[in-house]
């Protein structure tokens, strides 16, 4: 060992009790996530810590007469206290983390295939002073790729207990269990780097592995020549736009889909089951109120499935990163990282499984910025009230011969809106409040590995559970209030018609605001339920023209056409262009930002930027015509 | 140490070992967790199909900078060994 390194004597004190709570820490990519899995199977909850966007994963492992809580921390390479995820990952292990006990032993693990580079962690780690197992994952790879450690060597050099293992093939984990039972063994004394230069626990985990005979396996020879193509000048695009082009194709083409059909699957079931219920109102309320706002929870699930599939796949073949690495250019200019681009992609089908998608973007900062510009997108949602609106007010005409038409070019230009105001948002968002002077962009680039169908369902349940749990509620309550402003005050024990309703005065109310932009009471009472989800405005309208003896006899399109002028219709549509017009989607901004101040600035934001643009294109076209 | 270059100047397969990093200390800090700090060695490997980020080989990973953070980065070139 080099003498003139600053050292650190210690030796870990014995706990007294058994061992009740067991911290899971690792570098990025070292494998932390599938032997958390692999240890707790289908024993976790996912939460937040309080005030901070970084998930609490905790789980618990079976042992035979007792159970040990785990807690996975965040991936980091260091316990020094300069990003969210170390301060986690440091206040956890002190004990310092509201509603988390204080961890009796730490599992570490480190990539064995890296072994020299991932020791580092392991200074700051074992100078805790809590009884810690040493887990080289991946021993697997390390074997196959002729590489070796000598782990008894090892074991001394580092004064704790290690074990080579493979959390995909779930060997070598009765380590674990047997550590967590005698883990009050006797520590060894250890000599340690001064833990807080990173510098000194990088020269220092370097010649640990030596001193433990570490032979690094041959770099991966599979790696290098499939990044040849794929990052290949030509090839690379080209495979890039292939890959891109079959995720967005599947979420719009098999996950809308099967957001749809699921969606009219839960109508019938809700109808049928209505049919038991003689009782009009309670009807309405278990019907029109709960299950509405149950299927408008499920119906996401789908598409989030969908894309997490896609996602999983991407991520842990390694490819994602490569996708992030060829985007990142055009990405850069718009003021985010080309680990945005999938996210913002799949924006365009539904903002909701695409904010949750916006988690594989490290740098916290980029990721706020993603979330709070992909509901400017234009999401399927929208489709229906643009296709209305288009249809009654715009005259069929050729622009480019049969190429283009006067509809298909409105259509254009609203996808082009949205583009323009996500990126125009993003770019005023990264110059100001989201800055990020402290972190550059920096892309880890793993080696390729097949993704295991383990791995890939178990991150499947978790994000479905996340969105059920975290995001359901919200939509769920919101649902049901937005019923009860439709069906009150009761008249007569019965639901007033729509006119009489609260929302129907709510609309009238908030007229004189509206009015500007071209819009009546009816159009407000459309604005106001569609909060729960863009596409409900055209029920909404289509209720109250149907009961309005003027435009009862029309067509949904006519009506609009007696009641809205041309100028008005643009500014509709501009409106919902721009509008915050989903409470999904704010849910699940809320449940991704752990907060409720970022969706409630993004809210106010959208609504007043449409109520601007709506209002300058009434006026513009009223004093055209 | 008499030519330092940019980072970013490296061609593809140059080696370099990192001499100074003009960065703000937070920057540094950051960049040090993947192993961009002085006296590492770098090898610049491949860039992307636009030609930014740049990816670098050090200590067995592969790592992407942009080339505004490397260009921030100077080095000096390593004699190719073999
Ligand atoms: N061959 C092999 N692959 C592994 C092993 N453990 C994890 N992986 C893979 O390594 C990748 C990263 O694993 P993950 O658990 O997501 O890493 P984390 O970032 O540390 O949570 C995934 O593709 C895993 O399937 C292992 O023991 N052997």
């Amino acid at each position: 060992m080099n003498h003139l390194m600053p050292t650190i004597e210690l030796s870990p004190p014995r706990p007294q009790q058994p061992i009740r709570t067991v911290a899971l820490i690792g570098p990025p990519n070292s494998g932390k996530t599938t032997l958390f899995n692999r240890l707790t199977n289908l024993r976790q909850k996912v939460g937040n810590y309080p005030g901070i966007t970084v998930e609490q994963h905790t789980g618990i492992i079976l042992l035979p007469g007792h159970e040990v809580a785990v807690v996975d921390l965040p991936g980091v390479y260091s316990l020094d206290p300069h990003s969210e995820d170390e301060r986690v990952a440091v206040t956890v292990l002190s004990g310092g983390m509201n509603g988390v006990p204080r961890p009796d032993a730490v599992l570490l693990v480190l990539d064995a295939t890296n072994l020299a580079r991932q020791l580092t962690l392991a200074a700051p780690v074992i100078a805790l002073g809590l009884p810690t197992l040493a887990l080289l994952n991946m021993g697997d790879l390390l074997a196959k790729r002729g590489g070796s450690i000598d782990a008894v060597k090892l074991a001394g050099e580092l004064g704790i207990p290690v074990a080579i293992v493979s959390a995909t093939q779930g060997t070598g984990l009765s380590a674990v269990e047997n550590f967590l039972r005698q883990a009050n063994e006797p520590g060894r004394t250890t000599t340690l780097p001064l833990v807080q230069d990173f510098r000194e626990c990088r020269r220092w985990a370097a010649e640990v592995a030596r001193q433990s005979d570490y032979l690094a396996p041959l770099p991966p020879a599979w790696t290098r020549r499939l990044d040849d193509l794929v990052l290949h000048k030509v090839w690379g695009p080209l495979v890039f736009m292939i890959v891109v082009g079959a995720v967005f194709q599947t979420v719009f083409g098999i996950g809308q889909p099967l957001s749809n059909a699921l969606q009219g699957l839960l109508a019938d079931l809700g109808q049928k089951a209505g049919s038991f219920i003689s009782n009009g109102f309670l009807r309405s309320l278990l019907l029109d109120g709960i299950w509405k706002g149950v299927s408008a929870v499920l119906v996401f699930l789908p598409q989030i499935l969908v894309l997490f599939l896609f996602i999983g796949l991407l991520e842990d073949s390694g490819y994602l990163a490569r996708a992030a690495l060829i985007a990142d250019r055009t990405m850069h200019s718009v003021g985010l990282n080309g680990k945005a681009f999938i996210p913002l992609l799949s924006a365009y089908a539904c903002a909701v499984p695409a904010i949750m998608a916006s988690r594989t973007i490290e740098n916290k900062r980029d990721r706020l910025a993603t979330i709070l510009v992909a509901p400017f997108m234009t999401c399927s949602a929208r489709l229906p009230i643009y296709t209305l609106l288009i249809a009654a007010f715009i005259p069929e005409r050729p622009v480019a011969g049969v190429l283009l038409g006067t509809r298909a070019l409105a259509m254009l230009l609203l996808y082009v809106l949205g583009f323009v105001a996500a990126t125009t948002t993003a770019k005023l968002l990264k110059s100001s409040i989201l800055k990020s002077t402290a972190a550059p962009f920096v892309l880890e680039l793993p080696e390729y590995r097949w993704p295991t169908l383990h791995s890939i369902s178990l991150r499947l349940m978790d994000r479905a559970r996340v969105f059920l749990q975290q995001a359901g509620t919200v939509i769920l309550c919101v649902s049901v209030v937005v019923w009860g402003l439709i069906n009150l005050p009761l008249h007569h024990g019965q639901p007033p018609e729509l006119e009489q309703s609260v929302v129907a005065r709510l609309g009238h109310f908030i007229e004189p605001a509206i009015h500007p932009l071209g819009f009546n009471w009816k159009i407000g009472v459309g604005l106001l339920t569609s909060v729960v989800a863009r596409e409900v405005i055209v029920g909404t309208l289509g209720t109250l023209y149907g009961t309005d003896p003027a435009t009862q006899s029309m067509s949904l399109q006519t009506a609009l056409q007696h009641d809205l002028n041309f100028s008005g219709a643009m500014a509709l549509l501009v409106f919902f262009a721009f509008a915050m017009q989903c409470t999904s989607t704010l849910a699940v901004v809320r449940r991704e930002t752990n907060s409720w101040s970022w969706p409630m600035i993004q809210f106010i934001y959208m609504t007043a930027l449409a109520f601007i643009a709506a209002l300058i294109v009434n006026h513009a076209l009223s004093v055209l015509n | 140490m008499a030519d330092c270059v940019r980072l970013s100047d490296l061609e593809l397969g140059e080696s370099a070992v990192i001499e100074e990093l003009a960065l703000s200390v937070s920057e540094r800090q950051f960049l040090t967790r993947f192993g961009f700090f002085v006296g590492a060695e770098v090898r610049c490997s491949r860039r992307a199909p636009l030609g930014d980020p740049i990816v670098y080989s050090l200590d067995g990973s592969e790592i992407a900078l942009r080339a505004e953070t490397a260009r921030r980065i100077l080095v000096s070139r390593v004699e190719a060994k073999r």
